[in-house]
């Protein structure tokens, strides 16, 4: 066995520890190290986006962030989304808009919403789709996905008004 | 958005009022897909877990000389080494294990190679280690010898004489009869009807043309995965995300020579598969490693292995000749597909074959049929499989004829369309079917007479038929004592059916849907399930689910006439509601009262049903051509469906919505680009060129409720149709946006400015 | 009696003709019936006392899960299709 870098690091607001190879990916770190599984694994590429979390305020691919990168950031997973006993409104949306269908997309989709909401309250459906670009979803065809994320923006303009 | 539902006049089935059928529930399981809580396959975690990767080749046509494992094993952190040596015999076995008739052979050597590879991605041998890099390490360490063949990769290549042969032993199969004689031709098959030369001869126009489809891959988000765990007891467990999870145990044991009690397989969520992950793969590979190990082990598919080493579907070669009248009557018709089955025979020409005619009444067809293999990997189904590649054939040559005659598109396939009783070219009449409803209700759509906008616009549109299947589903339902019911069904879940199947229970219970738990369980749990595919799941399960159902209500009418003291056939049961006379219970107070009126209630359903119904889809695309890049923008997109009766329509419009979107990417960006060595370039989701979200309008659905007179609520599968007729439409589209007609898929950006280019020259 | 559509690849074993009236009760008693007056063509159909791995029986336009087993009125259609089975081909 390779020797292990100790990592510390911020996920979901709390501070975390563990321990990885340096050539494990942040993706493999959440899921293998942490048992947070719910950011996926589609490509390990970088071109479909279900391993999408929010590291020090972008989205990134964690499939391309290497584990030992993460070393004091601040980093918001699916598993960080909800707020303490209620879902998101990006979440509930989803779930409204029947905006899912396999759902392995979702994680990444929903990460990727709500930072996109975070930055611009009210986009238009063009914007979400271009913000929306990097993740890929084969069984919806989007459709629903927009049509979540505009109500979400419609819902959290509501709440803040 | 509101979706138009139009339903038929017919008031049999159609038109009654459901509490729950046609609402809008959210998912049972939505929760925690929406938390990332859900657990599909690669996410299951287990004491002593080890991790597999296999080794493939990188040939696509070759001998395997030697393995040498040796170096492999000597890395620390390696477990163990498979290859074909460690699978018993197949022998001569014929099995069906949920994908047809197979020879054993076959299913054990995609499994793992054994003299030869026939593709490249060919599975070859498989390490098991303490963790993936270190099996990925191993991997690379195996040392294979191959002997490289010359390799062919396209139908027409392969049914030449002299073409590089795959399996010796293939002979052409026609209904019994074998050929003489080696050939990558597995089967032949002829339909005909009438009198095909005197069809031609009274027809005023015919058109001929051939077509080429490249292969295309499902493309699920999720690759495939497995973990098995060879136990002490001799107990083989396995999870995987499968869309069969009795499939999975039947082959295992299959391959595997034990007996299928000594299987059970827990299905996890699945991300996706489209028929995809349907085949079994990984599972025998990772009970083998278990056995050897002591140790659970896991396998999950790289994307590159996912392209290379799973089932895509055909490539094909199709020519189609359609003769019609002056006045729109056609006379005549007659396909010739030849697909590309991959390494091993199965290419789903046969349905292809069925539905390319479906949407015409006929007198004079002829269709011919060839399962030919190649040096790609072996084909697997991908929704509504064969129909996609026929109906970019026939439909544009349907366009082209209507244009010659000067009759509007839809009109010309109305003038000829199926109906109940019109005699399909296999054989066999349709039943109760809503070609003629679909087509109706594309031409009214505001989208068909929209303006268009600007130049280097145009419409176009196709229809596409999808037969459905039906096949065994069983079901459970136990009554709890707050009224909820616990539903137990075996059909895996990949785009919200557990819910359709709940509410189809709750409308007969007279219950929320939200107060049905449905859950998908293992193979020891339910009874025989068969995969999840053919569009069958809401139509099948969900009538094991109303079976189950009325049990239920069965039962607990009689313990409502136990606590009245009266017999039961004074009891009725009517929306949630049980009475006799003036005494009223409803299904929540009564069920609070079983322990003491006898027990628990517990209802079953098990079916293999016949009453299956078609579906007819139809699509209207929007197109902008650039006349500089041969780029197909796809401005609007209207995709219409009979779906019968939609249980849930959310996700019925979700179903058109994917299965038109699949369609769009076929029709223009996707293939396996392949090098003349039979390399696939492009094996990445980056090249690989899927729709995103920024390459789609929205996609505005129309749900056409004809219902199914053979399910008690009228459901019509639905998953697939609508994936048949968008490349279709969208050629058609081209046209009439660039003034060239393409018969080639990908219609990519080079594709439609060399057919413009030899338009202009 | 039923009529049975005879695949085209088959039509030459049954004298040319396309369509054949049969009697039987079951899928099972139309084909031995059909070998009767027609030597040759069961084997076509059936092997080892079960219709052949890739062909199917429809009665009355509906596959029959049955396959031989399945009724067959006095009024049937039968015909023999590529067999759709599993999900693959769905």
């Amino acid at each position: 066995m390779r020797a292990r870098t100790q990592v510390q690091t911020t996920i979901n607001g709390e501070t975390v520890e563990f321990l990885c190879e340096p050539r494990q990916s942040l993706l493999e770190c959440l899921r293998d190290e942490l048992g947070l599984t719910g950011a996926k694994e589609g490509c390990n590429d970088g071109n479909c986006g279900a391993c999408t979390v929010v590291l020090d305020g972008r989205i990134v691919n964690s499939c391309l962030v290497l584990g030992v990168e993460a070393a004091g950031s601040e980093i918001t997973t699916i598993e960080g989304i909800a707020r303490g006993a209620e879902l998101h409104p990006v979440q509930q949306a989803f779930l409204e808009q029947a905006a899912l269908q396999c759902g392995f997309c979702t994680p990444g989709f929903v990460v990727a919403s709500k930072a996109l909401l975070d930055e611009e309250p009210n986009p238009s459906q063009e914007r979400i789709r271009l913000w929306l670009a990097n993740n890929l979803c084969r069984c919806t065809g989007y459709d629903k996905i927009v049509r979540a994320v505009e109500q979400a923006a419609a819902q959290l303009h509501k709440v803040k008004a | 958005m509101k979706t138009q539902t139009e339903a038929s006049t017919d008031t049999e089935i159609g038109g009654r009022e459901y509490a729950v059928v046609g609402t809008r529930p959210i998912r049972h399981d939505g929760t925690d897909k929406v938390t990332g809580r859900a657990q599909y396959g690669a996410d299951l975690r287990m004491a002593g877990l080890l991790h597999g990767c296999i080794v493939r080749s990188p040939y696509a046509h070759a001998r395997i000389r030697r393995i040498d494992a040796a170096k492999a094993a000597a890395l620390p952190g390696v477990k163990a080494v498979v290859t074909a040596a460690d699978l018993p015999a197949a022998g001569d076995r014929i099995v069906d294990l949920g994908e047809g008739a197979t020879p054993l052979s076959y299913i054990r050597g995609n499994i793992l190679a054994g003299e030869k590879v026939l593709y490249k991605g060919h599975a070859v041998a498989a390490v098991a280690a303490v963790s993936p890099h270190v099996a990925e390490e191993a991997a690379g360490l195996i040392d294979v010898e191959y002997e490289p063949l010359p390799c062919v990769l396209t139908a027409p290549e392969a049914m030449q004489a002299g073409a590089p042969i795959l399996h010796d032993d293939l002979r052409t199969e026609e209904f019994g009869k074998r050929a003489a004689g080696a050939s990558n031709v597995a089967q032949h098959f002829r339909h005909s009807l009438g009198d095909i030369e005197k069809g031609f001869r009274e027809a005023d126009v015919i058109v001929e043309r051939e077509f080429r489809t490249a292969t295309v891959h499902q493309g699920y988000i999720e690759p495939h995965n497995a973990t098995a765990l060879w136990n002490h007891d001799g107990r083989v467990h396995i999870w995987c995300s499968t869309q069969g999870a009795f499939v999975v145990r039947d082959t295992t044991a299959c391959i595997l020579d034990i007996p299928v009690s000594q299987v059970k397989v827990t299905p996890m969520e699945i991300g996706g598969g489209f028929g995809g992950k349907i085949p079994v793969y990984l599972e025998p590979v990772a009970a083998l490693l278990s056995k050897k190990t002591g140790r659970p082990v896991k396998i999950v598919m790289s994307r590159k292995d996912v392209f290379e080493g799973t089932g895509p579907t055909p490539g094909s070669y199709i020519k189609v000749k359609i003769g019609a009248r002056k006045d729109g009557r056609i006379t005549a018709a007659q396909a010739y597909l030849a697909y590309e089955a991959g390494a091993y025979p199965g290419a789903m020409v046969a349905p292809g074959a069925m539905c390319i005619f479906a949407a015409y009444d006929l007198e004079n067809v002829v269709i011919d049929g060839f399962d030919v293999v190649v040096n790609k990997p072996s084909t697997a189904a991908y929704r509504a499989p064969g129909a996609t590649n026929a109906a970019f054939a026939a439909e544009t040559v349907v366009d082209e004829i209507a244009e010659k005659l000067g009759i509007d598109p839809i009109d010309f396939r109305l003038r000829n369309a199926a109906k109940e009783g019109t005699r399909r070219a296999d054989g066999p009449r349709h039943r109760r079917i809503g070609c003629v409803e679909v087509l109706e209700a594309m031409k009214r759509h505001p989208h068909y007479t929209a303006p268009l906008g600007g130049p280097h616009r145009g419409r176009g549109v196709a229809v596409g038929f999808w037969f459905n299947v039906g096949l065994p589903s069983s079901c459970t339902i136990s009554v709890n004592a707050d009224g909820t019911v616990s539903l137990v069904e075996g059909s895996t879940d990949i785009g919200g059916t557990r819910t359709s199947v709940a509410m189809q229970a709750a409308e007969v219970l007279g219950i929320a849907a939200e107060d049905v738990r449905p859950t998908v369980v293992d193979t020891d749990s339910v009874g025989y399930t068969a995969v999840t595919g053919g569009s069958r799941v809401t139509f099948s399960t969900g009538l094991a689910a109303y079976e189950a159902a009325q049990d239920v209500v069965r039962q607990m009418k009689e313990r409502a006439a136990k606590l009245w003291e009266i017999g039961v056939e004074q009891v009725r049961a009517e929306r949630g509601v049980f009475c006799a006379g003036d005494r009223r219970i409803s299904f929540q107070e009564l069920a609070a009262r079983l322990e003491e009126t006898g027990g628990p209630v517990i209802g079953r359903g098990a079916v293999n049903p016949k009453g299956v119904g078609g579906s007819f889809a139809g699509c209207i695309a929007d197109v902008e051509v650039d006349p500089e890049t041969g780029k197909v923008s796809v401005l609007r997109f209207t995709s219409v469906q009979d779906a019968g009766k939609a249980i849930h329509p959310s996700y019925v419009e979700g179903q058109m919505q994917g299965g038109s979107v699949q369609g769009i990417g076929w029709a223009l960006h996707e293939e396996y680009y392949m090098s003349p060595e039979g390399a696939m370039l492009n094996a990445s989701l980056l090249d690989y060129r899927m729709p995103t979200s920024l390459d789609l309008p929205p996609i505005e659905t129309v749900i056409v409720e004809v219902p199914n007179p053979g399910h008690p609520f009228g459901a019509r599968g639905v998953g697939e149709a609508s994936i048949v007729p968008p490349p279709a439409a969208l050629a058609n589209a081209i046209y009439r946006a660039a003034g060239v007609r393409l018969n080639s898929l990908p219609m990519k950006p080079s594709a439609v400015m060399e057919a413009i280019w030899s338009a202009k020259a | 009696m039923a009529i049975v559509y005879i695949p085209t690849p088959l039509v030459p074993l049954t004298g040319g003709n396309a369509t054949v009236e049969v009697e039987g009760a079951t899928v099972r008693q139309i084909i031995d019936n059909l070998e009767r007056s027609w030597p040759g063509i069961r084997e076509r159909l059936i092997v080892e006392d079960h219709l052949r791995p890739n062909i199917s029986v429809a009665v009355d336009g509906e596959i029959s899960p049955l396959g031989l087993l399945e009724r067959v009125s006095p009024a049937s259609e039968v015909h023999f299709v590529a067999a759709i089975s599993g999900g693959s081909n769905g």
